[in-house]
């Protein structure tokens, strides 16, 4: 018993010993102008740089910056909300068009409009909620296919939302739920862009006669049903992103030569993820430098194999993968963010009803 | 007069004892807790969450979906409760460590090994959910029933033997009623817990199955409608708080005075065919329930890319890769040990104090209860209320790594605490009084007649606390921080990703937690005295 005394408490005093330490990018403020300044960064689970990358903006700038993710956006956006008077950092990265106007609305944001805009593809460019946030990158969440299991069946893939109805693909598919998945919210989202108010519930119930499966979160649907994943599941159709086919690849057990899944270009809907300077920071002008560093082509080079996004900046190179791999659609799905956010609820409730009812 | 003071003496020692564990779980639970209530309370919400028909059949669901959960792992765990304290046979305790392992491995492990071995027509079902229950709180009744089972006197059978009852008969006419207290236990516990399923649910249910918990996570995380999740805490709370008390009264109706034996008297050599039967039947429904999904995850681990078996996936955890952690997976392993032992720590003192505290015969059933209720609140709850009560120096501790073992702790701290109370009531209070008729002063009493088997008791709880910390999931996922995280944040991050190294190393990383786990379970195992311990 004294021995694990001692023992514990010579951990918890070298605990105690390396709590203070703010993490690997506390890095060297030599080359820095400013005055060294830390600030933390809001952001989802999904974040991820490469390794080096946050600690070259440290030495560029003197500032360090520290990750907190809190979930995924929905849950980190919420969390904002949340904390407005006393903010739990300084910039936030990864709210998307979804969950945008909620997050405007709730007043979490100072404005800021950095130069580097001048640099973002003009479709994007725009979409700022008057100044509040700046676009950071873009995805699509696209139907994908594993083509292992079309190639064997000699059936041909689907093309589009309407051919999912069609017999040949009965028992294929398999979706998010839209209430707790973030994927599964864009793809509703998607055939609501698609079929109107009008037609978007009979499609899903035609969906639904043709034996959708629903799994809860992407995770389950990508890994445990989908046959085109390691998982190998049951399901060769699921909804996934455009940059899945190139993550298949990156991350292959052996080298592959061409993606063993491919994305439909005309099922996608557009997802843009935004970053935005959190009211009541005390070091506005260190969070404005970081969202410019978040444009700057250091940055968004790296975002496409880290977070399988694509950059807004037309400078950004794409890694050959995504040159190889992926389709961006031509003419994605887009809904407003002001009409996402006055209807989401209801529609949520509506395919809860005639999906899961 | 004397005894005035002697009474006045003793609360105030009470009081002193029960300072630090009172602070620790205002600060760290019920303020964060009543915040965020406090935040969303009212008519409204309650008004929604009684008119909508579908949390109506959440609510429903939680019950009904706990209740067989609850049946059911008494049914398949209480004849393995019967072999492993009864018989004596090689290995015994090394079976006994083994089936407490599921017991404290994280939700996403259980989750992704649930869906490698259940077939596709298992998916989504409420089958799933219920042997997912099953198999999470098999240890719960082996540890408890098994507990008392293996010290009662073999005599009372065997005089039912003599009488000539047949083995059936003594087992429900004399061993079921001397142990329901102990089932009843056992079935509170499991209750408690498959009702608060939250993972499990998530995991393997689908999208149609939900539980208040994940209702709960719902309307806070994702709706941020925290009146309706105020509701539903407190509707939560309500149905906890009660269970706790209904079969902490029913474990006290149902004690019968009885005469306890050691537990290598109590348990018997295999003789017979049919005894041998009865074991092998056991193993079975052990080794299908809990190794296969486990072993599958282990076997993952090692088959290599390309076919064929191999250390691929070990060895790239040492790097960062593109792996979307931060740190390098082993790093992971660092701080999973370091975080559990400093909430150890926490978990054994406050745990200590409290136990020693409470522990005497004429223990306050609130206290009893307070204790249990960090296992019966969402950790989204708790969570959430850190964000708006934890803002404020001294105590803006947010961001910080230290939240990690104090989330940890929070869960822990039951378990430390029902491993030393029932070993402190156990105490003979003649023993007491013989000492204080010798001449003892309390404090030396309590020196050498409590310390020395407090001291075990805590061992054992602090290694619990270890080995649920290890695990721990929950609660540690709204603290952890990316450059910080433990063994179950890594797998959950790897398993969010797509491509196959990713699986590949979050299945490694899975096998190095078990690994861990099973080790701890071990040791600790080697400190119980006799069966004491309601875990």
């Amino acid at each position: 018993m004294k021995r694990i005394v001692i023992a514990l408490v010579v951990v918890a005093l070298f605990t105690a010993a390396c709590g203070d330490d703010n993490g690997s990018s506390a890095a060297t403020t030599s080359a820095s102008t400013h005055a060294p300044v830390t600030i933390t960064l809001l952001t989802h689970d999904s974040f991820a740089v490469s390794d080096g990358l946050l600690a070259s903006f440290t030495e560029q700038t003197g500032i360090t910056v520290k990750v907190l993710q809190a979930g995924d956006a929905g849950e980190m956006v919420n969390k904002a909300i949340l904390t407005k008077d006393k903010p739990l950092g300084d910039v936030l990265f990864g709210v998307d068009n979804t969950f945008l106007t909620r997050a405007v609305d709730a007043g979490i944001f100072e404005p800021y409009t950095s130069p580097a805009l001048s640099e973002v593809d003009t479709q994007f460019a725009d979409d700022t909620a008057n100044g509040a946030v700046t676009p950071i990158d873009f995805g699509d969440v696209c139907l994908n296919y594993d083509k292992a299991y079309f190639g064997k069946h000699e059936l041909p893939p689907p093309t589009s939302l309407e051919s999912l109805t069609k017999p040949e693909y009965k028992d294929l598919l398999v979706v998010e739920n839209p209430a707790t998945s973030s994927p599964g919210l864009a793809f509703m989202l998607g055939t609501i862009a698609e079929f109107g108010e009008e037609g978007w519930l009979d499609y899903w119930t035609q969906l639904k006669a043709n034996g959708v499966l629903v799994s809860s979160g992407w995770e389950d649907a990508y890994y445990t049903q989908f046959s085109g994943s390691s998982g190998k599941g049951p399901k060769p159709i699921v909804v996934s992103y455009a940059s899945s086919p190139p993550a298949e690849v990156v991350f292959a057990e052996t080298p592959l030569s061409e993606a063993t899944t491919a994305a439909v270009p005309t099922t996608c809907f557009r997802q843009i993820e935004f970053a935005g300077v959190l009211a009541g920071t005390k070091h506005p002008e260190a969070a404005q430098a970081f969202i410019d560093f978040m444009l700057s082509t250091t940055f968004q080079d790296d975002m496409p194999l880290n977070m399988f996004v694509y950059p807004v900046n037309t400078k950004a190179v794409l890694p050959d993968e995504f040159v190889k791999y992926s389709v961006v659609p031509d003419k994605p799905l887009l809904l407003s963010p002001d009409e996402i956010a006055a209807n989401r609820d209801k529609w949520i409730d509506q395919w809860t009803s005639t999906v899961l009812g | 007069m004397d005894i005035d003071r002697a009474r006045l003496i003793a609360t105030a020692r009470r009081a002193a004892l029960l300072a630090v564990p009172v602070v620790f779980l205002t600060i760290f639970f019920a303020w964060p807790v009543a915040a965020i209530i406090h935040r969303g309370i009212g008519a409204e919400g309650f008004r929604t969450v009684v008119n909508d028909h579908r949390l109506r059949e959440v609510a429903w669901f939680t019950v009904w979906q706990a209740t067989v959960s609850t049946l059911l792992t008494l049914v398949v765990a209480l004849p393995g409760a019967y072999v492993l304290s009864r018989y004596r046979f090689a290995g015994r305790s090394v079976v006994r460590a083994l089936v407490t392992v599921p017991f404290v491995l994280p939700t996403v492990v259980v989750g992704a090994a649930f869906t490698r071995v259940l077939p596709h027509r298992f998916d989504h079902t409420v089958w799933a959910i219920l042997i997912a229950h099953v198999f999470f709180n098999y240890a719960v009744v082996v540890r408890v029933v098994g507990g008392l089972w293996a010290n009662l006197d073999p005599r009372l059978d065997e005089g039912a033997a003599v009488l000539g009852a047949p083995r059936w008969r003594s087992l429900l006419e004399v061993d079921l009623p001397l142990l329901a207290p102990a089932i009843a236990a056992a079935g509170a516990i499991v209750f408690l817990f498959t009702f608060t399923s939250f993972g499990v649910i998530l995991l393997l249910g689908g999208p149609r199955h939900s539980t208040l918990e994940v209702e709960i996570y719902r309307q806070t995380a994702q709706l941020l409608d925290l009146q309706v999740a105020a509701a539903l805490a407190l509707v939560q709370l309500v149905a906890v708080v009660t269970l706790l008390l209904v079969t902490t009264r029913l474990q006290g109706r149902l004690a019968v005075q009885r005469r306890l034996r050691r537990r290598e008297e109590a348990a018997a050599r295999v003789r017979t065919t049919g005894q041998r039967l009865l074991l092998l039947a056991n193993f079975t429904v052990m080794a299908i329930l809990l190794g296969v999904p486990l072993l599958s995850l282990v076997e993952r681990s090692f088959s290599v890319p390309g076919g064929g078996y191999g250390l691929a996936w070990y060895r790239s955890l040492a790097s960062t890769g593109s792996s979307g952690l931060f740190v390098p997976p082993t790093e992971a392993i660092r701080n999973s040990l370091v975080f559990a032992a400093t909430a150890t720590l926490i978990a054994t003192v406050i745990g200590g104090l409290a136990s020693i505290a409470i522990g005497g015969r004429h223990t306050r059933l609130w206290l009893d209860v307070g204790l249990m209720l960090p296992l019966g609140v969402s950790a989204v709850t708790i969570g959430f209320g850190f964000l708006i009560t934890l803002n404020r120096p001294p105590l803006d501790l947010r961001a910080k790594a230290v939240l990690i073992p104090i989330a940890q702790a929070l869960v822990a701290l039951p378990f430390v605490v029902r491993s030393v109370v029932p070993v402190l009531r156990s105490i003979d209070d003649r023993l007491r009084e013989a000492a204080a008729v010798l001449g003892a002063s309390p404090s030396r009493t309590w020196r050498e007649i409590d310390l020395p088997l407090v001291s075990r008791a805590l061992a054992v709880g602090a290694g619990f606390a270890f080995a649920i910390s290890l695990g721990e999931f929950g609660a540690t996922v709204f603290v952890a921080r990316p450059d910080t995280p433990t063994l179950p944040i890594a797998i959950f991050r790897l398993l969010g990703r797509p491509g196959a190294a990713n699986y590949g190393q979050a299945m490694a990383m899975a096998t190095i937690l078990m690994v861990l786990t099973v080790a701890c379970v071990l040791v600790f195992e080697r400190a119980r005295i006799g069966d004491l311990g309601d875990f």
